[in-house]
């Protein structure tokens, strides 16, 4: 299934009637071993590039977007119980919350894989 | 700030060859971590032994005009509280600038090293403690600032034998001894100190044998190169302050829980006592309490609490007590770890307190510091 990219390093999958949203490899690599994430309560509604989870390293605290308008319905319990499983699956085992799309037609806004290698530069 | 304007400390070249992420930080271009990443190298600093390029410190050595370093050794202590005139030669000391208000304007370690005083003073604060002490020591002192010296570290369980083996006097040194010392053929004044928590030394080398030595030390069995990201860590765990964060101008020696570094001479009754900037109210802090302290904390969970974090009475936050000056994950506690200051009521180990994070209350317990036992190699043997 192919993923869609942001600018601030997420990517989204959709999976059925709902989607999953993680952290690119290059973003796991910038932030180093992960040692805690938590999404945002349940429910919490969020606009495109509002905060919907954190994950945290060592050093600091990183705020993760919600790649499009919607509704935070949970965070991946794997991740929840070890933060380090992002930094070693990132674009796969280790997405960070599950997420419920309320403008699927912005997804067209977000860049696929080509062009965020390209934007990656 | 974009990199080509920042300074370069000798090692510059090396850490890149070594792979590290540069950051800026305090004007230089610095090594945050090398491959290995932050955990890794707090964990390789805590069980061998961890190089450390703290070149962007400043070293700086004071002369007396007179030519008795009784005479330096008594006008720097108009600067810091701490005894600095029964500092023995071949020993160190830390200490801190204070200001009128006995706020703290730079923290510091001093070295008497036979006719010579040694300082060495942090990267960020280094032009305004230079000023500071050419205004209020030229008359007594010639100061000199050693820009073409390098300062490594080499901290952790095996930097002792490390160290030994290129150098077989510092086998006889103490926590807190100095001594200048031919190291592969470099001539270096080596501490046995740090800000690991660790034993192991600061290694004053000049800055053209820097890179060489650096190399030597780096060959030897054990020894890792590690980066400012995992030095804040283990500094934090060790319970040790960092200026700017967990003390500045606002906060007091004693506030700061650093009254053991103001030996009995400098106190109400000693021989010099008081004769600093803030005497007065350091002194009285000492014999009347301070209204906050800096303490530990342990916060519960896993999600790291980290400097600027409210502190409150209990989770309805409600009632402030006050707020998290350093805090993060501490590798080797193997939990969120953080220091701040509290009230003097609620400064005591096993006090429950709440941080704030992201609008939520997160039980902390007050802790005695350090959260990792210290390694320093206080006695012989």
């Amino acid at each position: 299934m192919s993923l869609y990219y942001t600018k601030e390093h997420e990517w989204l999958r959709i999976e059925g009637d709902s989607a999953v949203v993680g952290i690119t490899r290059h973003a796991a690599n910038e932030l180093g071993e992960l040692v805690f994430a938590e999404a945002r309560p349940a429910g919490t509604v969020v606009k495109a590039g509002e905060t919907a989870a954190v994950v945290e390293s060592v050093k600091a605290a990183s705020d993760i977007y919600a790649p499009v308008d919607g509704e935070v319905l949970d965070a991946n319990p794997a991740v929840v119980d070890d933060a380090s499983r992002i930094s070693a699956d990132p674009e796969g085992e280790g997405w960070i919350f599950r997420f419920r799309l309320s403008a699927p037609e912005q997804l067209s806004g977000l860049m696929d894989a080509a062009a965020y290698t390209a934007f990656l530069g | 700030m974009s990199t080509e304007s920042l300074l370069h400390t000798p090692l510059f070249s090396l850490h890149t060859a070594l792979g590290a992420r540069m950051v800026p930080f305090a004007g230089y271009a610095m090594p945050l971590q090398y491959a290995e990443g932050i955990m890794a190298e707090h964990r390789h600093t805590r069980t061998q032994a961890g190089l450390f390029d703290v070149s962007h410190m400043g070293q700086v050595r004071l002369r007396a005009r007179s030519g008795a370093v009784r005479d330096a050794a008594l006008a720097l202590e108009q600067l810091v509280p701490a005894d600095i005139a029964g500092l023995a030669s071949g020993r160190q000391r830390y200490t801190q600038f204070t200001n009128a208000q006995g706020g703290i304007l730079d923290d510091l370690m001093v070295t008497r090293l036979g006719d010579d005083l040694l300082v060495v003073i942090n990267a960020a604060c280094k032009a305004a403690d230079i000023a500071h002490m050419r205004a209020h020591l030229s008359d007594t002192c010639t100061l000199d600032v050693l820009e073409d010296r390098a300062l490594l570290a080499l901290q952790g369980p095996l930097a002792g034998q490390v160290l030994a083996a290129l150098a077989p006097a510092v086998a006889d040194m103490l926590f807190m001894d100095v001594r200048t010392l031919d190291i592969a053929g470099a001539a270096c004044v080596v501490s046995r100190s740090g800000y690991t928590g660790e034993d192991g030394f600061e290694i004053s080398v000049p800055a053209a044998q820097a890179e060489a030595l650096a190399r030597t030390l780096l060959a030897q069995p054990g020894v890792a190169p590690i980066g400012l990201g995992a030095r804040d860590s283990l500094r934090l765990e060790a319970g040790l302050c960092l200026y700017g964060a967990d003390i500045d101008e606002t906060t007091t020696p004693v506030e700061a829980a650093l009254e053991w570094s103001i030996q009995k001479s400098r106190r109400a009754g000693g021989v010099r006592a008081g004769g600093f900037p803030g005497a007065e109210i350091i002194l009285a802090q000492l014999s009347e309490g301070t209204a906050r302290r800096r303490v530990g904390l342990l916060p519960e969970g896993r999600a790291p609490v980290r400097g600027g974090a409210g502190l409150f009475a209990d989770a309805t936050l409600a009632s402030p007590v006050g707020k998290v000056t350093s805090g993060g994950f501490g590798p080797t506690v193997d939990a969120p770890v953080a220091m701040g200051y509290v009230s003097t009521a609620l400064a005591q180990p096993g006090q429950a307190v709440a941080a704030e994070l992201r609008g939520r209350a997160v039980p902390c317990t007050v802790q005695a510091l350090p959260f990792v036992p210290a390694g320093f190699r206080r006695t012989a043997g």
